[in-house]
């Protein structure tokens, strides 16, 4: 499980979720998006395309991770989720708090 | 370096509910054992299990969930008390039992975490996944050990 981190031309800052997100590594995302959004980084996207499932303490670190963005002015939005990961976030009714994508480039293209 | 976690198989004949393999392990309460476990579970499920799909997500999550409930809140994360993994399973069932070391909850009051005053909480959501991941969930009397059931025809 291994996340990176690549900032695009429109200042978008992509991190990418290899594997798992859960109660073991969340706390990694949780610091390289503050670092960034502490950096003066304001957009973010969450890349899920090559990621297996996510559990609950994954899902609360993107909650607090979107209010602290968006209490500085910023947006995060997510994409890449397959039908299960789509399934969380509709159970959990989390999908009416991100902007959520297809793909990374329709993301990238509507930030 | 820190040994691989390891489990105890056991086959049985003629089991109830063609739960005919036992596996057993037991972790110390360490949250960056958790892949580990499920892991080491889902490998044992996925060759047996009728439904590889099922294994391979829903239960994964619902472990994962169960085993950071049972160190973090059942445990307090107190390395001296561990967390036993029981698994029976068999082609079209799997009860898969998670038990900690702490006094146990009371698992019948817990908030809806997706009323729009829970929804944007960071925590809160574990059991509400587990109940809507896995076909039957069973606790016993203290609260301190939790019981996932699948089944596929």
């Amino acid at each position: 499980m291994t996340f990176s981190v690549r900032k695009e031309s429109n200042g978008v800052v992509v991190v990418s979720v290899d594997g798992q997100l859960i109660v073991g590594n969340r706390q990694e995302l949780k610091q390289r998006i503050i670092d960034a959004l502490e950096a003066g980084d304001r957009k973010f996207l969450v890349d899920f395309t090559r990621t297996g499932y996510i559990d609950s303490s994954g899902l609360g670190v993107l909650v607090s991770l979107s209010k602290k963005i968006r209490d500085q002015g910023g947006d995060l939005r997510l994409a890449g989720l397959n039908e299960d990961l789509k399934t969380l976030f509709e159970l959990t009714k989390l999908d009416t708090l991100f902007g959520i994508s297809d793909s990374p480039d329709e993301a990238l293209t509507g930030f | 370096m820190r040994p691989a976690l390891s489990a105890d198989v056991r086959t049985y004949e003629q089991a109830a509910e063609g739960l005919e393999v036992e596996l057993r392990l037991r972790l110390p309460s360490d949250l960056a054992l958790v892949e580990e476990a499920v892991d080491l579970v889902a490998r044992h499920l996925e060759a047996s299990f009728i439904d590889r799909h099922l294994i391979r997500f829903n239960l994964r999550v619902a472990l994962t969930e169960a085993l950071a409930n049972a160190i973090y809140y059942g445990n307090v994360q107190d390395a001296t008390k561990g967390v036993a993994i029981r698994v029976l399973f068999g082609r079209h069932a799997v009860h898969l039992e998670v038990t900690d070391e702490g006094g146990g909850f009371d698992y019948r009051f817990l908030p809806d975490p997706t009323l729009p005053e829970t929804r944007m909480l960071s925590s809160g959501r574990g059991l509400f996944l587990i109940r809507n991941l896995v076909d039957e969930v069973r606790f016993n009397s203290t609260g301190n050990s939790i019981c996932m059931i699948l089944r596929r025809d």
